[in-house]
């Protein structure tokens, strides 16, 4: 996020396309609600008829994975009335006329054929965007599950710096990110191009200083695969091992028997996590590690915050908290790696990240710290881009609108369109053992839409299958209209409705997102 | 920004203007008892409890909702005041369960201190007492009416920190209740469970069911820490007894207040669940076998060392964890990196 979660309260204009804020990120729900009884104008841009779009001024139910036609709409809307906040756009950023011609032909008019949304609307709707006097852009995974992700992000990077209103409270373009430490598994450079801090591993430089640092005469120069190419090239016996460290990718990836296949094929699998995952199931070694409650730490949140996890119980049984396991096990392959507890890891993180410089253990016991905070006496940022762009000038990407990888057809005439739920939390290995959430909310069910359900002769309760070209479920049916007719949706949150078995595995090009919000299934009554 | 200066118990006190009398005691460290005041929500001045004599008026006016002007002089624990929080504390004990000794909120009660401060030793009226049915048909939240004192805190917390006003006074008198619409009961309403109302009563009427079943209010070690489950990173204590986690308490989190999801508050339970890990496991004839520490590091570092050496380190991949700490995140990156050799490492963070 470029400002903080306590910002969006103040907006008095708020975007938020393809996130059900009420349901995945509940306490950042609570701020869009409070701007709302504020006065705000909330416009929810979603296929689902969610918790959140019942508050808004305006829902734009959008045909899926149109976003980019929307967002190019509402640019072509600011520029043709002379809506663009020209001062900004003058001193802050390059590159205005390159969006202005590739924006020309998504006329509202144009745009509506593909959205399905009315060009009265998209003006009123950019009207007001570009005439608020800060307006906040919210977006989630809808925006980004598509074989278009990356550009769908430009696009509203694009919008906001059209209107300026980026770099100042209660403004900006803010991801939610939808576990805990995405945003710090990412800052510390589990990632196969960048080091920690994005410090790229194609520079020569950066690779002289963390090998320094960590002892070695070399890092490996060549970025890595992601885990998407990881599956594949295991598919096709190129990687031959590996280990996994608190992920189930049989649940939570795309084409989850190929996910099997690829994983049942390696000559060796090690997995390192709290419950036996449908993952653990198939390694060869399964590493028991302790919960969060049993271990010190820090988690960085989705505005950037690092915060203080503090262990609180032992860890239960044998098991050891994950930095531990790791530990032992890089110096059972003789590189010895020992620390004293976790705050010593994080000095070594600061000294090589300027963006964590300024972060330290002793900082974080009385309060938590916005990164970027490069040095012990640095205040955190909490918004970015105040005053400049880390690159200098903002540059406008043009992006054109590129329909979903797989569209409807006569044989599977659906769109299935998958999410999350307000009681349960990614695989669910863990909101299945509560022994409180899964009481209340036990089973899954697909929602479809009236019309679809009459004629396909399905009614509230029915059990039905959900077929794509990659494989199938069982689940039952909930026959509500807050889907559209056309569109199916679902969770991936339980195991018996494994639904990334049918979705696909088409990517986006850059960020190698793939494409779960939308795949073409049919659905079928059960006999 | 204009300020006025007042007397409160003979001290001068100056506050910004448009404070309340309440604020102005407070942040001169004078005590004033409260019940349905809370700063996060909207002023009520419902229960009275923090009635002060201010000279020149003829009743004594609620602190938290009189404004404090310039001259003002108030006495916060005169012998009237005292006798008016007296007969206060008297009424709601008249009306409430005798019922300290196994309620869960025994040692964390309000009722209870202002009682225990007034010596308040028993209702002195003799009045009809509700008996309404004790609600805990969901796995969250008990609700027990018989011990609400009305205050209104959870219907302004729902109203205005959930935004949902899933409950609300209903009925008049005696009968006045705290209610979903309808009179029916959380799990038939729209209600979330997120607990926000359980952190703001002020009494037993609302508990977390899970926790105040496993502890009382005395026994548990609070540890504050950060929320495991979505991006948002809300603040929460864990609440620990005998070495196990039994709840999750509201603390004034830096993202968040008090405010949780139903996840945070009530999510926990996976900690000491059965199915947990707890040994590490080798892999045999297709069987899970429990194994030794040492056994189970020694084979990994052997199987990924010869894949390393026979087929070379783009072989090896690793994926790490958007659910593990920054700490073991960078030492995964650094192990990748430099004792596999190859940069085949990657989280979830696209899903
Ligand atoms: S649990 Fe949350 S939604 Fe339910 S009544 Fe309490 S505050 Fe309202
Ligand atoms: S339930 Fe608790 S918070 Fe709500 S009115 Fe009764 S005593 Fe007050
Ligand atoms: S309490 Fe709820 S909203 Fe807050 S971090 Fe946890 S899951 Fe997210
Ligand atoms: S606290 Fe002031 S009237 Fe209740």
């Amino acid at each position: 996020m470029t400002n903080p979660i306590g910002d969006i309260g103040g907006a008095d204009f708020i975007l938020a396309i393809g996130t059900n804020t009420t349901e995945s990120h509940p306490v950042i729900g609570l701020q869009v609600k409070k701007a709302v009884r504020n006065g705000a104008t909330l416009v929810v841009v979603d296929p689902r008829r969610t918790e959140v779009a019942g508050l808004a001024h305006h829902h734009l139910q959008l045909k899926s994975g149109t976003d980019i036609a929307l967002l190019n709409g509402l640019a072509n809307v600011i520029i043709s009335e002379g809506l663009v906040n020209k001062e900004f756009v003058d001193t802050r950023t390059e590159g205005f006329e390159a969006l202005k011609e590739a924006v020309a032909k998504y006329t509202p008019e144009y745009v509506a054929e593909i959205t399905g949304i009315s060009p009265g609307v998209i003006r009123e709707v950019a009207r007001g965007y570009a005439t608020a006097k800060n307006a906040t852009i919210l977006y989630t995974m809808g925006l980004t599950q598509h074989i278009c992700g990356t550009d769908n992000v430009l696009a509203v990077a694009n919008l906001a710096m059209l209107c300026g209103h980026i770099g100042k409270p209660n403004s900006g373009v803010n991801p939610l990110r939808g576990q805990n430490n995405v945003q710090g598994a990412c800052d510390m450079g589990a990632l196969p191009n960048v080091l920690t801090g994005y410090q790229s591993v194609t520079l020569e430089d950066v690779r002289s200083r963390f090998a320094a640092a960590w002892g070695v005469s070399e890092l490996p120069a060549k970025p890595g695969l992601t885990v998407g190419e990881m599956i594949e090239a295991a598919a096709r016996g190129e990687i031959k091992g590996m280990y996994i460290m608190g992920e189930n990718p049989v649940l939570s990836d795309p084409d989850a028997d190929h996910v099997i296949h690829a994983l049942e094929k390696l000559d060796f699998l090690v997995v390192q996590d709290i419950f036996m995952t449908e993952t653990a199931r198939l390694a060869d070694v399964v590493l028991p590690a302790a919960s969060f409650a049993e271990k010190d730490g820090t988690f960085t949140n989705t505005e950037r915050r690092v915060q203080r996890v503090r262990k609180a119980i032992e860890p239960l049984g044998e098991a050891k908290p994950d930095w531990q396991i790791i530990c032992l096990v890089a110096t059972a392959m003789g590189y010895p790696m020992q620390y004293g507890s976790p705050a010593e890891i994080m000095e070594e993180i600061a000294r090589l990240t300027p963006s964590y410089g300024g972060i330290s253990y002793q900082r974080l016991e009385s309060r938590s710290l916005v990164w970027p905070c490069p040095a012990p006496d640095h205040p955190g940022t909490p918004i970015l881009h105040v005053g400049k762009f880390a690159r200098g000038l903002g540059k406008f990407h043009p992006v054109e609108y590129v329909p979903p990888a797989e569209l409807p057809d006569e044989e599977y005439p659906l769109i299935l369109n998958t999410g999350r739920r307000h009681f349960h939390y990614h695989t669910g290995t863990m909101t299945l053992r509560t022994g409180a959430l899964e009481e209340y909310y036990g089973r899954e069910h697909l929602e479809i839409n009236p019309a679809d359900a009459r004629s396909l002769g399905i009614a509230d309760g029915d059990r039905v299958r959900v077929v794509s070209r990659r494989g199938q479920v069982e689940v039952t049916a909930r026959v509500v209209d807050t889907v559209p007719p056309g569109v199916v949706f679902t969770s991936f949150h339980f195991p018996e409705v494994a639904i990334n078995k049918l979705t696909n595995t088409a990517r986006d090009p850059v960020a190698r997102i793939p494409e779960l919000k939308v795949c073409a299934v049919r659905v079928e009554k059960i006999a | 920004m204009a300020e006025v200066t007042l007397t409160i118990d003979g001290r001068q006190v100056t506050v910004p203007a448009g404070t309340t009398v309440l604020d102005a005691a407070r942040s001169a460290g004078i005590f004033i008892p409260t019940l349905c005041h809370d700063p996060e929500l909207t002023p009520w001045g419902g229960c009275r409890l923090c009635v002060v004599e201010i000279e020149g008026m003829r009743n004594l006016p609620a602190s938290c909702v009189t404004t404090a002007t310039n001259g003002m002089v108030v006495h916060t624990a005169s012998p009237a005041v005292v006798e008016a929080r007296k007969t206060i504390i008297e009424l709601l004990l008249a009306n409430h369960p005798e019922d300290c000794l196994t309620c869960g909120r025994n040692g964390d009660c309000r009722l209870q201190d202002y009682a225990y401060l007034y010596g308040v030793r028993e209702a002195g009226f003799v009045g009809e007492r509700h008996h309404y049915p004790l609600e805990e048909d969901n796995p969250f939240i008990i609700r027990d009416l018989n011990k609400c004192i009305l205050c209104g805190k959870c219907v302004r917390a729902c109203a205005e920190i959930q935004g949902k006003n899933v409950v609300d006074f209903a009925y008049r008198g005696f009968n006045t209740k705290i209610t979903p619409a309808m009179d029916t009961s959380l799990s038939g309403s729209d209600c979330v469970f997120c607990g926000n109302c359980v952190a703001v009563c002020p009494v037993g009427a609302l508990q977390e069911k899970g926790l105040r079943a496993a502890a009382r209010t005395w026994e548990v070690k609070k540890v504050r820490t950060t929320c495991p489950y979505c991006g948002t990173g809300c603040t929460f204590d864990l609440n620990v007894k005998d070495g196990r986690v039994v709840g999750v308490t509201s603390c004034d989190g830096e993202v968040n207040g008090r405010a949780l999801c139903v996840k945070g508050r009530f999510g926990y339970g996976f900690i000491h669940h059965p199915d947990r890990l707890t040994k590490p496991l080798i892999k045999r004839s297709g069987v899970f076998e429990e194994a030794s520490w040492e056994e189970a590091i020694n084979l990994v570092a052997e199987k990924l060392g010869s894949i390393k050496k026979e087929y070379g380190s783009a072989a090896l991949g690793v994926l790490s964890s958007a659910r593990c700490t920054n700490e073991e995140n960078y030492l995964m990156s650094k192990f990748t990196r430099v004792v596999l050799g190859t940069n085949n490492i990657d989280h979830c963070a696209r899903l």
